[in-house]
């Protein structure tokens, strides 16, 4: 039997093509796993959401090939309405497990916290491999939906019930549909589980010799609180999701109400609680939306200290920060339940700490702008994208401060500028975030570097995309445009369609900009320039060690740390920087304290 | 550049169990003055820190469950309490009791690996206990399930039953890793790479479950 809590240390440099590079033990090859998921995931939600946008866009456009994915679901490659939302619930599940968790904590997280952290690997290996290949089993399910006979769920990421346990008397895909996407989703928790154990771990006992926690680089520190809500919140959802799957195949009454009637038949089903999914489905949502952007929160800090050439105006202020905004999210959920039927001194139960947690994001926001400010930043691909994160975050974030009173959200609720929000804040933003990770981290994961003229142009031509896609949703949904409608046929959302066409067109575009990316990523991968160990001239542990790192990490001698994580621009020191595990002095106040 | 120094790997093979892995940690502060020469190196080995996340995810896990149950209970009428089945006392008792073997085994174990004791008193005895009773107590359970099925009392006959079987089986399952968790320590013993890390962490879990059984059996007991 394997040795799963062994140290990683034990397990040697794989030889056969199968345990270096499928069932690998090694974080860099996971992470690297992780990122090749999250990489097919992201082509598949973003040709869904051109799909949805043609249909939005241009009532019944016939799209050619689209009979041959479905042939109930697009007759004529016209998409029938429940198709768009099955397309739609697709594009939410895909996007939100399979890329905004997966890209920024598993891939990245995997490849660099153990570096960062100075370990050899992760401390439970085989636990980490499980992690990954347990993920990949539950995309696979996912996928699988859109095979079977009446396709995949049209229920939307959230998965409400009733519709969503009640079996195919609901609409198409909410039988088996749905049982698949709850499989899905129940394997996603058990493989996040298994890695947030990992990045737990790793963090609090695999530490070289001198790196106490504060030494840590902000990108360790993200992944290490993302991973304390994944283990917290994925715990959640999982046995949500065995209520659901039950509700269907075993006639079970969690979620669904007494004498309901769907499409003239009475449900055998009573008592069930609906807001009882609500509850434990938000309790789960909302720290997800966390998850997905405090790694990229720690990423682009990572950057943007690298390219200012000094540390943010505080390394604690902004750990607190992601730590108050972990701590927060759970106390939040209810915001999006207030048009629920909730009690309404729920929702402003709810509402306080909804108001509440904007005072982290900001102080977080603001040390970013202060630390900006005045500085020499050094404008290259990854801190474009930097910039951008930030951009998007506070255009994205500020839409909150409305949605965070009842008042106001009663009005907004499930319409675009709910859409706008969350696209901006925490989907395009953490996108940003990957997307500034794989330029900066690149050169170390594959040993060759990006092309930073074709990574500026993809940088500029995405963030002005981005903006002309989502920011029109904020005005569609002032002008009372509902959100998951399929067509426009009321009186006053048909002056709203031009919008709906500028946003298609804009989207096709800005989703056409990314092939740069793929061409990029694909061709610097193979014929890329040969990258030095430490191209930014970087601080952290990944920078101390060779390009790309040897198989445990640091070859046969050990880190040892001496320094807080960003000594740059020292006074008296013999460069502009001092890398952690060089023991030249620094004289400075604020070094180890 | 500035120069990178290296010291040598830390990792020790010959390492006692009880010193740690020894790969630095959470302790190990280099201090403001003094140098490296007074660090302090006693991270705990990952398996000990392990456990008690594991154990953190799994409290969640039955927390989202109970609160379902509170939920549910209070929430509609069509709530009948059930009677439980009296061998579920017996199988309290059985995994209660496999606490206390365990422990015995594992104060054997580790007065060894501590140098207390030259050899270690027979405590594969008291770890196949341990393995016979868990595995009782799972087959205990299944005769649970069987009886009320028998009696026609299913999964959606219910809401209470359908609580019942989703706790109970969710937790015997969670006991069936523990029963891994036990053949690998013995396992290991046998081939004398048992760490006391892994005997520490496996009875950690082990304790859990008992305690974690105790909680649903007063949780479906009794009438909220």
């Amino acid at each position: 039997m394997h040795d799963m809590s062994a140290h990683a240390v034990h397990h040697g440099a794989p030889t056969s093509f199968i345990r270096k590079h499928i069932f690998s033990l090694d974080h860099k090859v996971i992470g690297k796993q992780y990122y090749a998921l999250a990489l097919v995931a992201v082509v598949v939600g973003m040709v869904l959401s051109w799909l949805m946008r043609l249909h939005l866009g241009f009532a019944n456009f016939a799209i050619p090939g689209l009979h041959l994915l479905s042939k109930n679901g697009a007759p004529g490659d016209i998409m029938t309405p429940e198709y768009y939302l099955q397309l739609m619930t697709m594009h939410g599940t895909i996007m939100v497990f399979f890329v905004l968790t997966t890209a920024p904590f598993a891939a990245f997280g995997n490849f660099f916290l153990p570096i960062q952290t100075g370990a050899e690997d992760m401390p439970f290996p085989h636990f980490n491999m499980m992690s990954f290949w347990v993920t990949f089993t539950g995309f696979l399910f996912l996928v699988a939906s859109f095979f079977v006979s009446d396709g995949p769920t049209l229920g939307g990421w959230t998965q409400y019930a009733p519709l969503s346990a009640v079996g195919a008397v609901s609409g198409p895909g909410q039988g088996t549909g749905v049982v698949l996407w709850a499989f899905s989703i129940a394997f996603f928790c058990v493989g996040q589980l298994f890695g947030s154990l990992n990045f737990i771990t790793t963090t609090l006992d695999m530490r070289c010799k001198g790196m106490s926690l504060m030494r840590l680089p902000l990108s360790a520190w993200a992944w290490f609180i993302t991973s304390i809500m994944g283990l917290t919140a994925f715990a959640v959802l999982m046995p949500a999701v065995i209520l659901l799957i039950l509700d269907h195949v075993a006639g079970t009454s969690f979620f669904v109400s007494s004498n309901l009637v769907i499409n003239d038949q009475v449900l055998p089903h009573s008592g069930g609680s609906t807001l009882l999914w609500q509850h434990l489905f938000w309790f789960f949502g909302h720290p997800e939306v966390y998850i997905a952007i405090i790694p990229g929160m720690g990423i682009v800090s990572h950057i943007l200290i690298t390219n200012m050439r000094r540390p943010m105006l505080s390394h604690r202020v902004l750990i607190y920060s992601m730590g108050a905004l972990a701590v927060l999210s759970y106390m939040v959920y209810g915001h999006h339940m207030f048009v629920s039927g909730m009690n309404p001194v729920s929702s402003l139960a709810f509402s306080f700490p909804t108001l509440v947690i904007t005072i982290p994001s900001t102080i977080i926001v603001l040390i970013w702008l202060g630390s900006l400010y005045g500085s020499k930043l050094r404008i290259n691909t990854a801190s474009l994208f930097g910039l951008g994160f930030i951009s998007m975050f506070i255009s994205g974030g500020v839409s909150g401060f409305f949605l965070a009173q009842p008042s106001i959200d009663i009005l907004l609720h499930a319409t675009y500028f709910v859409v706008g929000h969350f696209h901006l804040v925490m989907a395009v933003a953490a996108i940003f975030g990957i997307f500034g990770g794989t330029y900066f981290w690149f050169p170390k994961m594959t040993g060759r570097m990006m092309n930073e003229s074709l990574g500026k142009l993809h940088f500029w031509l995405t963030f002005v995309g981005a903006y002309l896609i989502f920011m029109p949703f904020h005005y569609l949904g002032i002008a009372g445009n509902v959100r998951r409608y399929q067509a426009f046929v009321d009186d006053y959302l048909i002056p709203l369609i031009p919008v709906h066409k500028f946003i298609t067109v804009a989207a096709l575009a800005t989703g056409a900009v990314q092939l740069i990316f793929i061409y990029n990523l694909i061709y610097s991968r193979f014929w890329g320039a040969p990258a030095p160990d430490n191209p930014w001239q970087g601080t952290s542990l990944e920078w101390s060690t060779a390009t790309p790192p040897p198989h445990n990490n640091f070859g046969d001698k050990m880190p040892v740390v001496y320094h807080d994580p960003y000594q740059y621009s020292v006074e008296g020191a013999s460069s502009d920087f001092i890398m952690q595990t060089s023991p030249e002095p620094v004289h400075s106040a604020d070094e180890e304290k | 550049m500035a120069t990178v120094v290296h010291e040598p790997p830390k990792m020790d093979v010959d390492r006692l169990p009880s010193q740690g892995s020894g790969n630095g940690g959470w302790r190990n502060l280099v201090p403001a003055s003094g140098g490296l020469r007074k660090v302090q190196d006693a991270s705990p080995p990952p398996a000990s820190t392990g456990i008690w996340v594991a154990l953190a995810s799994i409290t969640m896990t039955f927390a989202a469950f109970t609160s379902a149950l509170v939920v549910r209970q209070g929430g509609a009428p069509d709530w009948q309490h059930m009677t439980l089945p009296p061998i579920l006392y017996l199988n309290t008792v059985v995994i209660i009791g496999s606490s206390f073997t365990l422990e015995i085994a594992r104060r054997r174990i580790a007065a060894f690996m501590g140098g207390l004791h030259e050899h270690a008193d027979k405590p594969l005895r008291w770890l196949y206990i341990t393995l016979s009773l868990g595995l009782l107590f799972v087959a205990g359970q299944i005769l649970a399930w069987r009886e009320l099925v028998s009696q026609g009392l299913r999964f959606a006959t219910n809401i209470s039953y359908s609580f019942f079987y989703v706790l109970t089986i969710a937790h015997a399952l969670h006991v069936s890793g523990g029963l891994g968790g036990l053949v690998r320590v013995i396992s290991k013993f046998n081939n004398r790479t048992l760490k006391r890390s892994t005997l520490d962490a496996t009875s950690r879990y082990w304790h859990f479950m008992g305690v974690l059984w105790v909680y649903l059996l007063v949780l479906l007991w009794m009438k909220l």
